[in-house]
This record gives structure tokens, C-alpha cells and sequence, in this order.
């Protein structure tokens, strides 16, 4: 696993509605406008069918940028 | 027992009935345009159909039911199963199926009652009324199953408004010596979620709380979509693996795969995750939207004809999930099998 392909997952599954730019691994993801409830389910989805882990949303709320998300898909892996 | 296996009952006939109003999800107003093109993208909802106060989901049921045996030519004194799944019925009491049975004119000696189930409703109320023809020899039964659930959603709500809709739906079923028509079922609950969706006011739960607790918001449908997801990725997939299993069937033996319509993010990801091909798994949520227990029988309706079945054996996979928190899968087997094309209401 990788982290700049994890991003590169994020950016392509947000290209219609953030600029990819905005995507770093320490964006703040609450300060990114109109992130919200719709925004988590893509993200677990797309955790879930390229990583083959579940997160939950609670996991989820957790997490402040992309790479706190990386770390948590990294450590389902590998438990 | 959550797993276990029927034969000699077939599903003979399936109509669906929505109301004539159309609502559209680009035009609601209480969403920004971001919004609604987000929402569209994700859940895969434009338009749902809207029951104007005063249709019931009995009258749905009862319009898809009258049309479906007609085209089918059978006779009502024939009828002796009606099972009746939904969560909007006509009144506290009666059920709505005796009320049903004398509406469409069948016999004082059928069977008649409500299961209340939701999105796992029609798997559900298959089992039961499959089970229920064997074991009393019942040669013709017919399950109805739908929602009205766009009255129960509070106005503003952008958690609700723009996901539900409104369909009755019938479904013919038939008592056969053929063992080919054998299925596979696996029923699962779990009540410890059962706040994720729920509709608390007016409840025996709710009577009693003094008046200073009372919510606005409970007279209303209430839904943590967050948990529903979370339960769904989780219980699904391996739900339905479980039913293949059980049947000795590999995913690439099923035909069609026919799953509940909540949400096209949730079934494409379970869809991606069983590995199935994107042509085998049926949608009818981008013009009904969820339309909860209606939802599996109305997509066959919408994605499918007779011609489909007709001489021949599709082997199907249906899964509904939801409100409860229930779920359920079965792997059956249609055949010659009558599709109604799909009425309006109004």
C-alpha cells in the first residue's frame, strides 16, 4: 500500500467535485467545502472494493485528513 | 433457522403499481445544485413516484393484484393465501389483508394476514407464504407487498425526501410438482440497530412519555444513513455468499441478481465485491427511488418481460435489506413466469 496512490484513489473519486490540488495527504478533509455525510459513504466504498477492509463511519469521523484514512486502511489490512 | 431451503411452490406471475406523480430530485428546492448533483451521482435517484394523501398502499397492491390475475386468468375463488408486507397499512387494526381479501373479492376461506417488514419484506414474506402453501397443500397464493413512505417523511428532510418512493406490487405464487423449483433462503435480524431507521411517534413505546419530551421530528421517518451503510457493506455480501453456498451455486451460475433499492453506491460496491457482472445486477432506483419492501418485485417489473422467462429457467439472486435491522437472500429459479408491464395509479 502506498500513500500517494491512495490519494490518487480520493482524487479520482472526487473529480467532479473537488479540485484535485485540494486532495493533499494533510488536508484538513472538514475544512474542504460542502464535505459531508455523502462525501464518507464514496470514501468507504471505495476503501471497501479497493482495499477489501470495512471502515465504519465512526472510524471514519475520526480521521482529519487523508492520510489519518490511509493509516486506518493500512492497519485493517494488516490486523 | 436463518438457512433453509423450499421446494414445490413457483412464483407464477409479478405487477407493480406506482402512483402517476412524478417528483423530480433536480427540482428540489431546499437543495443547492452541488447538492442535488451529488445526490443523484451517489444514491443513482432522479425521480420517485409520489402517492397524493389519501392512495394507500392497499389501493397500489390492490390495482397490481386485480390486473396481474386477470392477465393471468385465474379465478379469485381459487385464492386461498393472502400475505400482505408493509409497514404503511390502512389502520393500527384491522390488517390491511383482510381488508384486502374482501376488496379483490376472494373467499372467506383464505388465508389472510400482515407481515410488518420493510426492506427485507418481500424476501420475507416469500418464505412465509411458500412455506405456509406447502404445508397446507394451498395450490394458489398471493403475496402483495408495498409502501407508501413518501407521506411519512418530513418535508424539509434532505436525509429523506429525495431517496423514497411509493409502489404496491403483487406476486402470484402456485403450488407445483416440479422439484426444479426448488430455493434457497437465508433470513437474518438484528433488533440492536433498530434506531437507524424508525418512526417513533404514535407507537405503544412513545404514549406513555410525558408531554415535554415530545419530538416534532418522531411524527416522522428518521434515518442514520451512516449506520445503514455500515450494516449494509457489512451483512450483504456475505449474506448472499452464504445462500450461493448453501445451493452449491457459483455466482457466475446466477442470471439475474435482484437486490433491494436504497442506495446504487451500497449495491455497486456489493456488486463489485461478489465480483458480479455490472449487466446482471437490475436497477429501477433512478426512476422510483426506494420504494423499500416494493423495491425487488418493482425492479423485475421494470427490467424485465415474460419473454425473459418464457421456456426458460434464470436462475436469481434477491436480497433485501434494511429497516429492522432485517435482512435476507434467496436463490430461486423463474420460469415461465408472467411479468405485467407496469400500472399507473391516479
Amino acid at each position: 500500500m502506498n500513500l500517494n496512490n491512495f490519494i490518487e484513489k480520493l482524487r479520482e473519486e472526487f473529480e467532479d467535485e473537488i479540485e484535485s490540488h485540494l486532495i493533499q495527504p494533510n488536508t484538513k478533509i472538514k475544512d474542504l467545502e460542502d464535505w459531508g455525510s455523502m462525501y464518507a459513504l464514496i470514501v468507504i466504498a471505495m476503501v471497501d472494493i479497493e482495499y477489501d477492509v470495512t471502515i465504519t463511519g465512526v472510524e471514519l469521523s475520526k480521521c482529519e485528513t487523508p492520510e489519518d484514512i490511509f493509516d486506518l486502511v493500512c492497519n485493517k489490512v494488516t490486523a | 433457522m436463518a438457512l433453509h431451503k423450499q421446494n414445490g411452490v413457483r412464483i407464477a406471475g409479478i405487477s407493480a403499481c406506482v402512483p402517476k406523480e412524478v417528483r423530480y430530485n433536480k427540482d428540489i428546492e431546499f437543495l443547492s445544485e452541488k447538492e442535488k448533483k451529488l445526490l443523484i451521482k451517489t444514491t443513482g435517484i432522479a425521480e420517485r413516484r409520489y402517492a397524493e394523501e389519501g392512495i394507500c398502499t392497499s389501493d397500489l397492491c390492490e390495482k397490481a393484484a386485480n390486473s396481474l390475475i386477470e392477465k393471468k386468468g385465474w379465478k379469485k375463488e381459487e385464492i386461498k393465501l393472502l400475505v400482505f408486507v408493509s409497514q404503511s397499512p390502512d389502520y393500527f387494526l384491522p390488517a390491511t389483508s383482510i381488508i384486502l381479501q374482501d376488496k379483490l373479492g376472494l373467499k372467506n376461506d383464505c388465508v389472510a394476514f400482515d407481515i410488518c417488514l420493510g426492506c427485507s419484506g418481500y424476501v420475507y414474506g416469500l418464505s412465509v407464504a411458500m412455506a405456509m402453501m406447502k404445508s397446507m397443500s394451498i395450490q394458489k397464493g398471493l403475496l402483495l407487498v408495498g409502501e407508501v413512505s413518501s407521506q411519512g417523511v418530513m418535508k424539509l428532510d434532505k436525509t429523506t425526501v429525495p431517496l423514497f418512493g411509493d409502489a404496491g406490487t403483487a406476486t402470484l405464487l402456485e403450488l407445483t410438482s416440479s422439484f426444479t423449483n426448488e430455493s434457497f433462503y437465508s433470513l437474518k435480524s438484528d433488533g440492536s440497530g433498530h434506531d437507524a431507521i424508525i418512526m417513533r411517534e404514535g407507537s405503544g413505546r412513545t404514549k406513555s412519555r410525558p408531554n415535554k419530551e415530545f419530538n416534532e421530528e418522531d411524527k416522522y421517518l428518521k434515518l442514520d444513513g451512516q449506520k445503514v451503510f455500515d450494516f449494509t457493506l457489512k451483512e450483504v455480501a456475505p449474506n448472499i455468499k452464504s445462500v450461493l453456498a448453501f445451493a452449491n451455486t457459483d455466482v457466475s451460475e446466477v442470471d439475474f441478481f435482484i437486490w433491494h433499492q436504497a442506495n446504487k453506491l451500497i449495491n455497486e460496491t456489493i456488486r463489485r465485491k461478489l465480483g458480479i457482472e455490472k449487466q446482471k445486477v437490475l436497477y429501477s432506483i433512478q426512476k422510483y427511488g426506494n420504494t423499500s419492501s416494493a423495491s425487488i418485485p418493482l425492479t423485475i417489473v421494470e427490467c424485465l418481460d415474460s419473454s425473459t422467462f418464457q421456456n426458460e429457467t434464470k436462475k436469481c439472486v434477491l436480497s433485501g435489506f434494511g429497516v429492522g435491522l432485517s435482512w435476507g437472500s434467496v436463490l430461486l429459479n423463474l420460469s415461465n413466469t408472467i411479468i405485467h408491464p407496469i400500472i399507473e395509479f391516479g
